[in-house]
């Protein structure tokens, strides 16, 4: 924890994070317009009264960017997690069982990979219809998870053959203490990288499937706002405010968990850090104190 | 000499069929007895290191019995598998390798303790775990709480000891101890190894390629090549009075400050090196009694 | 008394890191004569090794060669060498054998074609005079010469081991570094291995900078013995001295860590 506190792209990025985060749990006390209602007239643009305009009902583009971020916070980590969650179970499953265990997830994964993803989540969208984010994480949570499974499963078999482990096993430990106790935690950076990735996957794709018009318009989320203005005609009209609003908002919420992510990776495998941390040695070099 | 704690009897172990067949071990026997060490010599290829995988019953042998207390286990039930893996303990070659970097030297100890001493509870462990820890000359305070990598090799490799002692076992397993820690701390962990074995009774079988270690640390020697143990008995005898010739070649390569390469003495020909290899892998049936507590086996 | 062929002065050497610095060879200064085999004895950590690759100018950043060093071969000066000269000075003047033959091997090319690699480059030979040049090089070391059109996998650990010393003769090299090469390969295959290179080094009159941990070998093996420890050199003596007499603590202690085949340590 406290070297991805040192890395400057994990600190900016937990800091934009959590500043949405923030943001999202303090709604009510941000803005006293309820995001659904009709609060001003429609298509106004930003101003004292409504700090981002109103949208083409007259709700207020503020409330409904902070409110909704709560959505797609909620499917974004709830769907996040679950994806690692399966992902990572099943990897160290089939990983530390081998034998028919794991030709029986293999198999599953490998299916799992093979259908594409996007079309996938469209057509199973389409046939429920109207998806909430609840059923949209959800659908996100069972069908993306191949990935890690993959991954964690190959981390898994590369610890499996540690002495470690060996000496665990002679000493009798059960097989779940094992994988809970002796694997996991020595595979958590791959889990670690998983989770934020997946989180991105998930914010993103549920904010796609809406904007196709897949999710319930009611519901209130960045999606949804981006398909509203878009049904709304929004940037013809001129009302750039109610379109590049869920647009900044996805974007710097990706630029966040992107950047923890890069410090993850790098702090996972030290060989991907760019490197200042040569500049002392430069300095010496250059004013002759050595050579190489 | 007491019985057998641990005993290999005729054990061989091929891995693979066919022509690609790999014959690890053939015909081994041996024994294993308390308070006594026998010293597994060979070097990398010979064996050594599946006869001690057999021992800890990691793999089973292909033909032959492995037997604990005069009982075979090869085909045991889950109980009697349980009494032996706490029984029969391993010592890694790789000290950093063998600890979870995740965990203390603590939860280290604390596992063996709550697996397979119910007799010891709550409080109890954590005594239990300082009395280890100063038993392999450790200072509980300074060591407990730390993370693997934030200790020595040799202090790492007195930790797996302690781990091993923990259960209270009957045999241990060393697979080369000391060859990955640095030499100035390898005879004091070989020394800890000799007085846990005299102090707690304990059968040791100890693995390695280097034979001068081998006779600090034990009593009984095997010296063993392509699969077979060519040359065994009591370590004096068979260090000081070499027969098999491949025993001889051995030997006769161990480094010897006092015999400089120039000196006719310490030549060895490729040709002659050549030959003893080829005469000593052919699997050979036959041994003798070359004096007693001595035997080779024919060539 | 004749110039040494290789001089080291003064040899200092730290890793720069973001905030500390790690001084791995400390003020270190020897000589070795021509066709004499110097032995550098230390645990880990000591700075041997570190030694080695300044010699060959193998370092990379964040290693840092302190303005004060100074090393010299046939009086030329190492450090200063530039691209052009350094790669002439490669194979040609220095050669350098590692632990690992597998990581010095390409295990994609024949073994002729590692030779035929080398030779081209420095002295832009044909093929068919590099076949010959091979051939001989690998009975130097015993390797029947038909087995050139193999791959490294198919030779043993020994085996490879002496391809690699077999490469690094082939230029004739004044000097010829050896970072413990024989402590993964098993004590009869060493003592051949080490055997030969005394015969080779006695009929083409190279030195040698051997470096390992097992005392007991070097004596054997080398002529004068320098033991380091954390960074210094502590003691430097030709064998016999360091064998007999040795003064400082640090080496009667490491000494003292050699069981002897017949009982008790080496001293």
């Amino acid at each position: 924890m406290k070297t991805l506190l040192r890395n400057r792209k994990a600190l900016v990025g937990l800091v934009i994070i959590a500043l949405i985060v923030i943001v999202a749990i303090a709604a009510p006390l941000l803005t006293q317009y309820d995001p659904a209602a009709r609060t001003g007239r429609p298509h106004q643009p930003p101003s004292l009264d409504h700090l981002l305009g109103t949208t083409r009902i007259g709700q207020d583009v503020f409330a409904r960017l902070i409110y909704g971020a709560r959505t797609s916070l909620a499917v974004g980590f709830g769907a996040g997690l679950l994806i690692t969650l399966v992902g990572t179970a099943l990897g160290i499953i089939s990983g530390y069982r081998g034998g028919r265990t794991d030709e029986i997830i293999s198999f599953f994964t490998n299916m799992a990979l093979v259908v594409p993803n996007l079309p996938l989540l469209l057509v199973l969208a389409a046939f429920i219809g109207q998806a909430s984010p609840l059923v949209i994480a959800l659908i996100l949570g069972a069908t993306s998870w191949a990935w890690g499974a993959r991954v964690t499963r190959a981390e898994t078999l590369s610890v499996k053959q540690k002495d470690f482990v060996k000496s665990a096993e002679m000493m009798g430990e059960p097989q779940w203490r094992i994988m809970t106790f002796e694997i996991f935690p020595n595979v958590i950076s791959i889990v670690g990288i998983n989770f934020i990735g997946s989180v991105i996957f998930a914010i993103i794709t549920e904010a796609t499937l809406e904007f196709l018009g897949l999710g319930d318009p009611r519901a209130i989320s960045w999606g949804t706002m981006l398909y509203n203005a878009q049904k709304a005609s929004a940037l013809s009209v001129g009302a750039w405010w109610d379109i590049l609003t869920p647009c900044f908002a996805l974007a710097f919420l990706g630029i966040g968990m992107s950047l923890l992510n890069f410090a993850v990776d790098e702090i996972a495998n030290p060989r991907l850090r760019t490197g200042n941390h040569l500049k002392r040695w430069s300095l010496l070099v250059r004013s002759g104190e050595g050579r190489l | 000499m007491t019985d057998a704690i641990l005993a290999l009897d005729q054990v061989s172990k091929t891995f693979g069929h066919g022509s690609g067949a790999v014959h690890a071990a053939r015909a081994i026997s041996f024994s294993l007895h308390a308070g006594r060490a026998l010293a597994l010599v060979g070097e990398s290829g010979s064996g050594k290191t599946t006869c001690a995988r057999m021992a800890m019953r990691e793999y089973l042998p292909t033909s032959g019995r492995i037997l604990y207390k005069g009982r075979p286990v090869e085909a045991a039930k889950s109980a009697e598998i349980a009494r032996y893996r706490r029984s029969v303990q391993m010592i890694f070659q790789d000290p950093f390798a063998s600890l979870n970097p995740a965990h203390t030297i603590a939860h280290h100890l604390r596992r063996p303790l709550k697996l397979h001493r119910p007799d010891i509870k709550g409080t109890e462990i954590d005594a239990t775990v300082r009395e280890l820890l100063q038993r392999v000359r450790l200072d509980p305070d300074l060591v407990a709480p730390k993370y693997p990598h934030e200790l020595s090799g040799g202090q790492r490799q007195r930790v797996n000891i302690a781990r091993a002692l923990a259960v209270k076992p009957e045999v241990i397993v060393a697979d080369e101890p000391t060859s990955m820690l640095d030499v100035s701390v390898r005879l004091g962990v070989l020394n800890l190894l000799n007085e846990m074995k005299q102090e707690m009774k304990l059968g040791l079988l100890y693995i390695t390629h280097d034979i001068a270690t081998a006779r600090y640390v034990a009593e009984d020697i095997a010296v063993m090549y392509a699969g077979q143990i060519v040359e065994w008995g009591s370590v004096a005898k068979v260090i000081d009075n070499p027969l098999h010739p491949y025993t001889r070649l051995l030997l006769s390569a161990v480094p010897d400050p006092d015999v400089r390469f120039e000196d006719p003495k310490a030549r060895l020909r490729p040709d002659e090196v050549e030959d003893i290899r080829r005469r000593s892998a052919v699997p050979q049936d036959e041994t003798v009694e070359v004096e007693q507590g001595h035997f080779m086996r024919m060539i | 008394m004749t110039q040494p062929l290789l001089s080291v002065r003064n040899l200092t050497i730290d890793y720069i890191g973001e905030e500390k610095d790690f001084r791995a060879v400390n003020d270190v200064s020897f000589d070795v004569a021509p066709g004499e085999v110097f032995g550098l004895a230390g645990e880990s950590g000591c700075g041997k090794s570190t030694i080695a690759f300044a010699i060959s100018r193998l370092h990379k950043p964040p290693a840092l060669i302190r303005k004060e060093s100074r090393i010299l071969l046939d009086g030329r000066d190492v450090l200063g060498l530039d691209r052009q000269a350094l790669s002439a000075f490669r194979w040609r003047d220095v050669a350098m054998v590692f632990q690992s033959a597998m990581n010095s091997l390409n295990p994609v090319l024949r073994i002729e074609a590692q030779f035929y690699d080398m030779l081209r480059t420095h002295k832009g030979m044909s093929r068919a005079a590099a076949r010959e040049r091979t051939a001989e090089m690998l009975t130097l070391v015993d390797i029947a010469p038909d087995r050139m059109r193999d791959y490294p996998h198919q030779f043993s650990g020994g085996m490879r081991q002496r391809i690699v010393i077999a490469i690094c003769m082939a230029l004739d090299p004044k000097l010829v570094v050896m970072d413990e090469p024989t402590t993964a390969l098993d004590v009869v295959v060493q003592r051949e291995i080490l055997q030969r290179i005394n015969e080779l080094r006695r009929r083409f009159g190279f030195s040698v900078l051997f470096i390992t941990h097992d005392l007991g070998l070097m004596v054997q093996f080398c002529d004068r013995i320098g033991i380091m420890l954390s960074g210094r050199l502590v003691e430097q003596n030709t064998a016999e001295a360091i064998y007999r007499t040795p003064r400082h603590d640090y080496t009667k202690k490491l000494w003292a860590s050699f069981p002897s085949l017949h009982g008790g340590v080496l001293l």
